[in-house]
Parts: structure tokens; sequence; C-alpha cells
């Protein structure tokens, strides 16, 4: 595991004691110039210690943290070169927006024209022209959020950290703000790194989510790779939709394997598992099929529960003969198919996702 | 019938509620009103009344009655003093109790309340022996030691109750953003509990000069404050000009009192403005786009 | 690998440091120097002499002694029961008007009580005296016949301690009785009770911490303040103030008046645990 060349910002054996809480246990993380990295997980994870670690604003308790090359742990937050947008905005209530956003360079003494030319220009980046004379408090959240965004974007940083900057806007403003930014980032060309609890918003707008609980990384990668290949059983259930079965291997023919669970055999597909071994299964609930009559392969007998029509898709609850719940969905509603019908499951065992039960992370 | 019934009832309420404010605003402005009215009175001291005149004030303003003007001219010096003092180490000490952990913390927050909670004469006591015993003399030192004393705790305990937890996230976010923390505390923490600090001085300047314990026990041989003054007066009675004193006084402080307010209206005025403004530019830059 | 940075000391020091020096310097140390002396013996001139003895705690069961410091508790009590039941009225007025208003009526509150102190008391004794408003009005109203001698009584001094006290009362019991959420009212009548009963079960049990505070503020300084028996009581009212004072101007002796400083002293327990509900944003702007 070497160093990438274009790692921007990395983490070796971080580790974060708070008192007796482990917060952050031995991370390891490249980020990579220009990327739009996500730490996702949630509350209680460690992922905004982490982030707040490489702010500066907490001490790492050991390990390395480097940014461009450099150590930067004998550094002050105001001596590194990373700028951060926080959860609440944090924007300077006797200062007007200008002076918001001005503050940065004020500090480092750039003579006035120049800030006033680029105060305007990052206003007008976050379109917020025609605001320079208002005081936070007569601004709406989302408009907070842009200003925030470009007081610290001002300062050229080489990487931005955004602390669950949308987490206080409506669904509507969230995900408009989500496709603002992730078009910002494409734009300008800076690392973002981003924490969020919500998988959705990590799904959108990252080019690579690193999923977290309890202080460590569980799987690093793009977002398709996360959601079809899910790498522990946290991560197939806190990605998406997922249902999970529980069981044991008993037999492989290649990369098909048969497992018995206490719901019944099931089919799924994967390399490296051997018979007798514990694993967990994962299958989307898009990649359910429902029918009346049994086909020829494995399936699996539950009677349907309810409906629950969500506009885009509708997804209906199954329990199966032991009584564990999975949840399929369809674009449409079949009409077909009422409460308490007797239908068979199945699903193609090349969708169905294999995770081992006790997975050793090492992500780069 | 009902809701009339109940209408007439809130309306009881509300009358009882209406006189019963009024009645207590009479109680704490009859005592105002009196001085004020005797300071008109024209008789050598207040037992009283004896008919009108303005003379007093003729005397208050021509700097005639020495003692009255000399003992003002202290307690005001002390006051000022003492609320620059008290604000400085009370500000300072409120920020930094709330931010940091050290050994004895709890020991020096228990400190900070003994004076609110103890009776002044207890701590006037307690400083008169310690002073006594040391030998230091008695004087205007001794007087501004005693106030601040009471007024630090005050002003702590007003910032305390100011700053929230919003506070150090902008400190971190004024960082953040390059500044370090000497220009973080001047530039951001600082300004934003503005009106916290603007009350403890306030309240650590009515506290000083209207004090009469720590001030009569901490005195000099030769001068006293204002309040002491008057005390001292009890006893032979109180001249008129001293009420014209003490009524110029309020009239200052509701003055100031309106002055601030104005400034206030004022300011929200512009604030309203600048969002007018804003919004015309704000429109402009739309149809521009 | 050298992992973290020097912890920099200095902000701590320049921001608590003053503070805490003070409050040692000037409370702490003269605090425990007050009990020390209290044991110790009276000088022959006056002044102390370094010698243990608790004569002057004896002094104090003295049944003349007693008996001040007993009435100065009485009247103490007295004053702060009055304020209670007089300033909650009040209190929950103001904190049912809407906040704007509810300020400047605080303000209105606070406007007195920028006038000096003693020139008030006076101004009670102006209003009382044999020659006074009140006794003309009286007689005017045929209510007497002769004029009432109101000065120099323990009735003008309570009277005088009251309407000093009162503001301390008021401020924190509004500053608890706003906070009281309007919801919690609407659930209980909501659950069936009528306003007397929502009243003492549920506001006066939420409002508890700004009684306390109220208590507190008013009962202690009660007990302390002699310029209010000074000035309304002519000095012939006399009550544990006045003793402490004595003790150090005209008579010295001063293990007796660390005595009975002591005994106004309350335990700082009190103190930490509930913090005052003292003046807020809106109260004092």
């Amino acid at each position: 595991m070497g160093v990438l060349a274009d790692s921007i910002v990395s983490l070796r054996h971080v580790e974060k004691w708070f008192g007796e809480n482990h917060v952050v246990k031995d991370m390891n993380l490249e980020i990579r110039q220009g990327e739009f990295l996500t730490l996702l997980g949630p509350s209680g994870c460690g992922k905004t210690t982490t982030l707040r670690m490489i702010a500066g604003f907490e001490d790492v308790t050991s390990g390395t943290i480097e940014v461009q090359g450099e150590n930067v742990q004998t550094k002050e937050p105001y001596q590194r070169d990373v700028n951060t947008v926080f959860q609440n905005y944090s924007l300077f209530p006797h200062m007007t927006v200008f002076d918001n956003v001005a503050y940065g360079p004020t500090i480092r003494k750039v003579p006035k024209d120049e800030i006033k030319k680029r105060v305007t220009e990052m206003l007008s980046l976050v379109q917020m022209t025609g605001y320079e004379k208002r005081k936070p408090d007569a601004l709406s959240g989302g408009q907070k959020q842009r200003v925030a965004i470009a007081r610290a974007l001002i300062n050229n940083p080489r990487v931005l950290l955004l602390d669950e900057p949308l987490g206080a806007l409506d669904l509507k403003l969230r995900k408009q703000m989500q496709v603002e930014l992730k078009r910002l980032q494409k734009k300008l060309g800076i690392t973002f790194v981003y924490v969020t609890h919500d998988q959705e918003e990590a799904m959108t707008m990252s080019d690579r989510i690193a999923v977290m609980r309890d202080g460590v990384i569980e799987q690093l990668g793009n977002p398709m790779d996360i959601y079809q290949h899910p790498d522990t059983r946290f991560v197939a259930d806190f990605i998406g939709e997922s249902n999970l079965f529980d069981g044991v291997v008993k037999f492989v023919m290649g990369n098909q394997l048969a497992i018995l669970t206490p719901s019944g055999m099931i089919t799924a597909v994967g390399e490296g598992f051997e018979a007798g071994e514990e694993i967990s299964v994962s299958i989307r609930p898009e990649y359910l099929s429902v029918s009346r009559e049994p086909g020829d392969g494995y399936e699996l007998l539950a009677h349907i529960k309810d409906f629950i029509y969500m506009g885009t898709v509708v997804k209906t609850s199954l329990e199966l003969e032991n009584g564990q719940e999975i949840k399929y969905s369809r674009f449409d509603p079949d009409e077909s198919l009422h409460e308490g019908d007797e239908v068979f499951v199945h699903w193609d065992p090349l969708k169905s996702v294999a995770i081992h039960t006790q997975k050793a992370v090492t992500p780069v | 019938m009902e809701k009339n019934k109940k209408l007439r009832r809130q309306k009881t309420v509300r009358f009882f509620g209406d006189f019963y404010a009024v009645l207590m605003y009479a109680v704490f402005y009859i005592p105002v009103a009196v001085m004020i009215v005797f300071s008109f009175n024209d008789a050598p001291r207040n037992y009283y009344w004896q008919g009108f005149t303005t003379g007093w004030y003729a005397k208050l303003f021509s700097f005639a009655n020495t003692s009255l003007i000399s003992a003002l001219w202290y307690s005001l010096v002390i006051a000022i003093l003492a609320t620059v003092i008290s604000v400085v180490i009370g500000v300072l000490g409120g920020i930094g109790l709330r931010k940091f952990k050290f050994v004895g913390k709890q020991f020096i927050n228990m400190n900070i309340y003994v004076p609110i909670i103890v009776p002044e004469i207890v701590l006037a006591v307690a400083m008169l022996i310690i002073f006594m015993t040391l030998g230091v003399k008695l004087g205007m030192g001794t007087i501004l030691i005693g106030h601040c004393t009471f007024c630090i705790p005050y002003a702590v305990v007003t910032i305390k109750g100011r700053i929230s937890g919003d506070n150090e996230t902008l400190q971190e976010a004024s960082m953040d953003l390059g500044a370090n923390r000497l220009q973080t505390f001047f530039r951001i923490t600082i300004p934003s509990i503005m009106p916290g600090i603007l009350s403890a001085a306030f309240l650590s300047f009515t506290l000083s000069i209207d004090d009469v314990v720590m001030s009569n026990m901490l005195a000099g041989a030769r001068q006293s404050t204002l309040p002491v003054l008057i005390l001292s007066m009890n006893r032979t009675g109180i001249t008129p000009d001293t009420n014209a004193l003490t009524t110029v006084m309020i009239a200052v402080m509701v003055l100031g009192l309106l002055c601030v307010n104005a400034v206030q209206k004022h300011r929200q005025k512009k604030e309203a403005a600048a969002i007018a403004e804003s919004e015309a530019a704000i429109s402009a830059a739309r149809s521009n786009v | 690998m050298k992992t973290r940075k020097r912890k920099n000391r200095l902000p701590a020091l320049a921001q608590a440091g003053p503070v805490s020096v003070w409050m040692v310097l000037f409370v702490t140390v003269p605090m425990l120097f007050i009990i020390y002396i209290s044991f110790m013996t009276r000088g022959t001139f006056g002044g102390v002499e370094y010698k243990f003895s608790t004569a002057s705690y004896q002094t104090l069961l003295n049944v003349m002694y007693f008996k001040v410091i007993a009435k100065s508790f009485k009247v103490a009590a007295f004053t702060t029961v009055l304020c209670l039941i007089l300033g909650y009225p009040f209190a929950y007025y103001i904190a049912r008007k809407p906040p704007e208003k509810a300020g400047k009526l605080i303000m209105l509150i606070m406007i007195p009580f920028w006038t000096n102190s003693l020139m008030r008391l006076n101004a009670w004794m102006l209003l009382f005296q044999t020659k006074g408003p009140v006794n003309n009005l009286l007689l005017a109203l045929g209510l007497i016949s002769a004029p009432k001698t109101f000065i120099y009584t323990d009735w003008l001094v309570t009277l005088g301690l009251i309407t000093s006290m009162l503001p301390f009362a008021i401020l924190p019991m509004y500053s608890s009785i706003e906070k009281l959420q309007k919801s919690m009212l609407e659930a209980s009548a909501d659950l069936g009770a009528p306003p007397a009963k929502t009243f003492w079960r549920v506001t006066l049990p939420l409002t508890f911490p700004g009684i306390f505070s109220a208590i507190i503020l008013t009962f202690i300084p009660a007990l302390g303040i002699y310029t209010v028996t000074d000035m309304l009581g002519g000095g012939k009212v006399l009550y544990i103030g006045n003793i402490i004072k004595n003790q150090f101007g005209v008579i010295r002796n001063w293990p007796l008046g660390a005595v009975c400083s002591c005994c106004c002293w309350p335990s700082p327990r009190f103190s930490s645990s509930s913090t005052p509900g003292f003046p807020r944003s809106r109260t004092w702007r």
C-alpha cells in the first residue's frame, strides 16, 4: 500500500480517544486531489471527529495527518490550508454578508479593492449577489448556507471540509443544494471532504464514499461499488434498502453458493466462500420477483403483509414462514396481489451479494 | 351565555391584573416622585414641605456645596474605575471559566457566587479586617477594591448567561478562516457578546455608585462617597440640594436610556433600508442573468 | 512520531487567571480570616489579640444579642415571604405579556432603582413624617384624631426593606415564569385540571427555581442591611447589621463583629448549585 501520487490528504494510523471512548480506531485514508469524498455513517461513528482532526479543531491521539505532503499536527487551524463549512453555518452575526465573506482575505491583509473584487466574484458564484449589506439574521437557511460556502471558498483552499451542511434544510432545498454543490466542486476542481449520515445524499454527490461505523471505515469505494457489492453486513444494510439473510453455506459450486437460512434455502453468488461458513446474503428489494406458482429454482414462501405507495415505487412487505420480514419494490403496483396472499419469492442469484460475516477492512 | 360569562371573567381577571401592576409601579415610583418634589422644598433640611423654590438647583449648579460636589466626584471616579476593572476582569473571566477546565475551577466558581449571595456587610467586614491587620491605609484604593470584589461576580454571571455554545463554533469558524486566537478574540468573540458586556458595565456602574455598606466600612477618614455622605446627613436631616443632585442624576440616566433606544431604532431602520436596497439589487441581478 | 501540538496554556491563563486571582485574594482569604478572627480574643485597646477563645461566641448567647439576632432573622423572613407573595403575581403578569412589552415593563421597574437607595428611603421617611403627607391625609379623612408616629418604628423599617428588596424577588421569578412553556399549561387543561389546580400542580412547581433564587436574593441581603434600619429606624431599631457595624466602628470588638458576620453567612453550597436567575438579555438590554 503505497502513497498515491495524487493524494492530497493522508490519514495514517489515526487514533482518537475521548477519555475512555475510542472514537476513531486506526484510520487509514488517502483522499485524492480533486475528488468528492464523503464520510458516511450513523451518529457517533467518528466521521465528524475525523473531519475536525483534519481541520485542526481536535488533536489526534496518535497517528499522522498530512495535507499536501506536510504533517499538519503541529499546525493550528488558522495555519492549515483547509477551510470548513460548518453544520449550523456559523456566520458571524454582527457582520454583514460582505464582511463575512471578506473575513479570510481581511485577516490576510489583502488590499481592499482586491477584496471587493473577490467577494463579488464569490457571491455571484453562489448566486447571492445583492445580499452584501444584509446581516445573517435576515437570511434563510439556504441563503446562509451559500454565504458560508462563499466565505470558505474565497480563500482558495486546497481542501474544503463540509460537516453535514445541508442537515437543517428542507427536503426540496436540500436536493437542490446537493446538485449545486456537486456542480460547484466539479467546476472549481477543489477536493471536497463531506460528512453526512444521509446515504442518499452521499450516493448523489460523491466520487467515493467511506462508510464508517464505530470509528472504523468498513468500506471505501465509489457509489456503484458500494451499492452493488457491499463488503459487510452493515454496509449492505446502511446503504439503500436491503433484505438480509444470515445463514450457513451448504454447498459451493464454482461461484454459486447454496445457503441454509432460518427462512429456507437460498442461492447467492460470491468468490472465496467455503462450505460450513457463516455468511450473510443481501438482496435489494428491487431485484426480487414474486409469483403465485413455485418455479424451479430456490425460492421462499411468503405472504403479503401490506403495500406502501411511495409515488416513485410501491413497497410491499412480505412475511416469510419463519416470521422474517422482507421488502419487495417495483415501479407500479401489481393489481393481482392483495394483502394476505401467499406467494413465492425468488431472485436472480447474480444480483445477490454474499458477505463474509467477519471482514477485515483495509481500504486505500 | 356561557361565552359571555367566560369573557366577563377574563375581563375581570385582566382588570385586576392591570390594577395590581399599577399599584406595584406606584409603590416603586412614589418614593422617586417624593424625592424629586422635595428637591424644590423651601427649607434648610428636608423634614416636611415648607414651600416651593428652585433655589436648590441654582445652588447645585453653582457648585457651592463643596462636600456634596466632592462626594459626587469621588463616587463617579470610583464607579468608572470599578466598572472598567470589573468589566475587563469579569468578561475575561466569564469567557475563560466557561471554556477552560483546570484544577480548582469548581472552587473559583463557588467563590464567585459568594459576594452575590453573602450580605455585603460580611464581605466588607472581612476585607476591613484584612486591610487593618495588614496596616493598609483606608481610602480610595480600598473602596475601589471592595467595589470591584462585588462587581466582578455580577459581570461574570451576566456574561456567562450570554455565551451560548454557538460562540464556540464562531470562534472555530474564525480560526478556520485564518485568524489566530488573539484576532478571533477581538474581531469575533468580543463583538458578538457586546450586549452582554454593556449590560455588565451598566450593572457594575450602578452597583458601585449606589453602594453604601462597602464604601462606609472601607472609607478613609477624609473623603466619603456620595451615598455615605447622605447616610451621615440622615441624622441631621438631608439638604434639598442633595435631592436636586440625585434628581439630576436620574434624569441623566433616563436621558441616556432614551438615547440608546433612539440609536437602536435608528440602526433597525438602517438595516431595514439595507434589506430593501438589496432586494432591488437582487432583482436587478436576476434580470441580468 | 510527534503527534500532538504543544498545548497553549496562555489563553486560559489570560482569561480565567485574573478573576481567579482576584477571587482568592479578596474573597477566599478575607472570609477564612474572618472565621479565624471570630475565635480570637478582643485586644485591650480594641482590635485583636491572637489568643484562641470562644468568648465571642459565648457573648452571642447572651440574651440581649440573641434577641437582636432572632429579631433580624424574623424580620428578614417576614420580608422575604411578603416579597414572594407580592412579587409573584406581578412577575406572572409581566411574563404573560409579549416579549417586547415585557422587556419594557421590566425596564420600568428598574428605573426607580437607579436612584440612590438612601434617597428613596428618605422619601419614605418624608412621607410618613409627623407633619407629612400620609398623616395629613389620614387626619383629613378623619381616620385618626392625632398624627401617628410612623417613623423610627419596626413597621416602617419593614416597609423600607420590602420596597427595597422587591425587584430582587421579581426578576428571578419573572425569569423562571417566562421560561414556562405555554404548552404545559395547555396540556394540563386538556387533561382536565381547572386553572387553580393547574397553577398549584404545574406552574408553581415548574417555577420553583425562580422562587428559590428569589428567596436567596431577598433573605440574605435583608439580614445584613443596616442602611434601612439606620435611615428609617434612626438608631432606635437595632438589627444584626447595625451591631456588626458598631463592633467595628464605635465599640471595636472585632471578634464579636466577626462572629455576628458568620451568622449571616450561608453555606456556599446554596450558591453554586442554584444560579440566581439574574438579569437576562431583555431585562438589562
